[in-house]
């Protein structure tokens, strides 16, 4: 039978790009599990834990520990949100140890999407093709709280079709980072400048990450710029064929 | 995030060539210690960082044994160490000095620490001339401005705003060329060390099992301050110790491949104690101010005080995508970027800019090239924490609270999840790009507009994943 991993879509895959957990589960299907999405899954906490509101996070870290308390694996199509799940929960309830055993628990389950599919699956193509120049966006929390770096470039040079072009900037932020986007919308905005100068400069027509959040103000630049470059989540790209 | 801060930040963006100059001069300082740290240029790089840390916190849970071991060694070598609680007291104490000697003429080496306390201000407040004799320091203290980093202090400035500066304060022809730039100060501050009576420096490490300041500089200036005049005053946070001398094998190795891509600065001095019988040069009072301002309140707190490992190597700035962006002028302190950050709330107080720790991104470039491992973005999430307590206590930003309660709330109950998500779908016409333009209301709600103010929004996609997933 096959191995039932669960997927954690995240908030803003939910309600600003499904087509990105559609085609995660579209790749890990094509790999042979069988992907369940617990309906009663919302967000992880992390833009209240961010800002500050440390009731408020825990509050909706307990929920998520909840919902995926039985699953095997859980999948994330974000670095972002595999960070406050794996490194943050535990620090959330230091006075409560049962909260935070579950969250000890849960935590060597829990997969960024495309170090699940490297690690767990074992695969580096996934036989996927796509006719396009790309650029790779390395998402902060991803590269530098797993240290995931080779990994996706490795899954995109085995895209039948896809030439990858290094940005010069590629490990800089790109200015997300979340309610710091709203609070400081003139840094945020200058911080996604220099991150579309260096994707124009490389001449790619597509920009790749790990995470929608970062590929939400990359594209919004872009938008604003007029810039003929458009984003793809890593897991839209392995989708391809 | 307070006007003065929001001004700073705006001017410091706008400006384009300034932009520029703190982009070439910070992505200078990337390469060179990228190269230096390369697994060929320095193989046990990550290990001496453990180590730093390691030693770091080690000395930072035992400062009051170090302390004294190191108090006792300066004695022994004829020295003597001050503690000053703050400003008033180091001012205090140097210009008590002063008097007593006669003093006229004091030569400094860059410092941040004096920095911190305005010594130079406090001096000449008292008539007493405090003369900086770093290039950049002398180029910032005519020029009146405070440092824009904490190694390259007067990285903002162009050979050209040098020049028209020289030209304007010291009456010499307008000179663009560095080197030339170098010996116009060269020949006014060569004055200075001769006829001063006191040198004040900073102090980089203060070794405790040895009594001695270390100090690393490029220019020989350090040396000079040292060594010219007859008094020799090093002041320092108490937090610049470390136990043993063979400890500097970890942090000299570190400090400035960190700071500047070199393997050791030009200079590396090595201080203890006056000029001994026999000996043909050094000071013949040597002095070690021991600074708290602030410092002892850390201590107390396990989970911020790795703080105080900073060596000020400048690194987390030059990695730092903010301080490329808003400068070292736009902090409130003279300490800047992730580190200015993380100390100045501590320091001060996080009444004193309430905004701060929350100017950044949390990208975590910092703590990935601090050679102390210092965690800033974990330090920057708890000073976020206090902020929103300290604002509760006062019942400020009650919107906001309100708000994430609201969403904690929602967040807790999917079903309600679901339908609100679905109400704000429902007045975001999915129209390729255009959404939200069709509700006036929504665009104008701060954070929309805040985000409109720099970038489009993604269009919106009609349905959202739960709803196609159950249709799949």
């Amino acid at each position: 039978m096959a191995q039932r991993v669960s997927i954690f879509v995240t908030c803003i895959v939910d309600q600003l790009f499904p087509n990105v957990g559609l085609a995660m589960a579209d790749v890990l299907e094509r790999l042979g599990y069988q992907v369940d999405f617990p309906e009663d899954q919302t967000c992880c906490g992390q833009p209240a834990f961010n800002t500050g509101y440390r009731a408020e996070a825990c509050q909706v870290a307990r929920h998520f520990l909840k919902v995926f308390r039985d699953s095997e694996y859980v999948v994330v199509p974000s670095g972002s949100c595999t960070s406050m799940i794996a490194h943050h929960f535990h620090d959330l309830f230091p006075g409560d140890p049962d909260v935070q055993r579950a969250a000890n628990e849960l935590r060597p389950r829990v997969w960024e999407f495309s170090k699940f599919v490297l690690e767990v699956a074992g695969v580096d193509d996934v036989g996927a093709r796509l006719e396009d120049v790309v650029t790779y966006h390395d998402s902060c929390h991803a590269l530098r709280e797993f240290g995931i770096r080779d990994g996706p470039r490795r899954l995109l040079a085995n895209v039948r079709g896809l030439e990858l072009r290094e940005m010069d900037a590629a490990e800089e932020c790109c200015g997300f980072g979340g309610t710091f986007s709203i609070k400081f919308p003139e840094i945020s905005g200058g911080m996604a400048g220099t991150k579309i100068d260096s994707i124009v400069r490389t001449g790619a027509k597509t920009v790749v990450s790990l995470d929608s959040s970062c590929l939400m103000q990359i594209q919004g630049a872009l938008a604003r710029a007029a810039l003929p470059v458009r984003t793809m989540h890593l897991a839209e790209v392995l989708a391809s064929r | 995030m307070s006007v003065a801060f929001d001004e700073k930040v705006h001017k410091t963006l706008a400006d384009a060539n300034l932009q520029l100059a703190i982009y070439r001069a910070t992505a200078r300082l990337i390469d060179h210690r990228k190269l230096a740290v390369t697994a060929t240029a320095l193989p046990d790089y990550q290990e001496l960082r453990t180590q730093a840390n390691a030693l770091k916190r080690h000395t930072i849970e035992h400062l009051d044994h170090y302390l004294e071991e190191f108090e006792a060694n300066v004695a022994a070598h004829g020295g003597k160490v001050m503690y000053c609680q703050d400003a008033t007291e180091v001012a205090d104490f140097v210009l008590g000095l002063a008097k007593e000697r006669a003093a006229q003429l004091i030569v400094k080496s860059k410092s941040m620490t004096t920095e911190e306390i305005d010594l130079n201000e406090r001096l000449e407040h008292h008539n007493l001339e405090s003369v900086e004799t770093d290039l950049g320091e002398y180029i910032l203290q005519l020029a009146h401005q405070r440092p824009y980093h904490i190694v390259a202090p007067a990285l903002h400035l162009t050979r050209y705003d040098v020049g028209d500066l020289f030209a304007r304060t010291l009456g010499v022809a307008n000179e663009t060329v560095p080197e030339k730039q170098a010996l116009i100060a060269r020949g006014v501050l060569r004055q200075k060390f001769l006829a001063a009576d006191i040198g004040i420096t900073g102090a980089n490490f203060l070794v405790a099992d040895s009594g001695a300041v270390v100090l690393v500089e490029n220019e020989g200036n350090a040396r000079l301050t040292t060594s010219a005049p007859k008094i020799h005053i090093a002041v320092a946070g108490i937090e610049k110790l470390i136990p043993r001398a063979q400890d500097l094998a970890v942090f000299l190795r570190l400090l400035g491949r960190s700071a500047t891509g070199q393997a050791l600065t030009v200079y590396t001095s090595f201080l203890s104690g006056p000029r001994r019988a026999g000996e043909i040069d050094g000071p013949e009072e040597f002095y070690v101010v021991l600074l708290d301002n602030g410092r002892t309140k850390l201590l107390a707190d396990s989970g911020k005080r790795e703080s105080l490992y900073c060596i000020r190597c400048g690194a987390c700035l030059n990695h730092c995508p903010v301080y490329r962006k808003i400068g070292g002028h736009s902090f409130p302190w003279v300490y800047s970027g992730p580190i200015g950050a993380i100390i100045t709330p501590q320091f001060m107080g996080i009444e004193h800019e309430p905004s701060l720790p929350f100017a950044s991104s949390l990208c975590g470039a910092c703590a990935e090239v601090c050679p102390v491992k210092i965690d800033i973005p974990k330090v920057l999430l708890e000073l976020r924490a206090e902020v929103k307590q300290a604002e509760e206590r006062g019942g400020k930003n009650r919107l906001e609270r309100l708000a994430f309660k609201i969403w904690a709330w929602v967040m807790c109950h999917p079903r309600i999840y679901e339908m609100a998500a679905m109400a704000a779908a429902s007045v975001a016409p999915s129209e390729n790009g255009k959404w939200l333009r069709s509700a006036p209301a929504v665009m104008n709600l701060p954070p929309v507009r805040a985000w409109l103010s720099q970038r489009d929004l993604p269009p919106a996609p009609g349905k959202s994943f739960r709803e196609l997933w159950r249709k799949r």
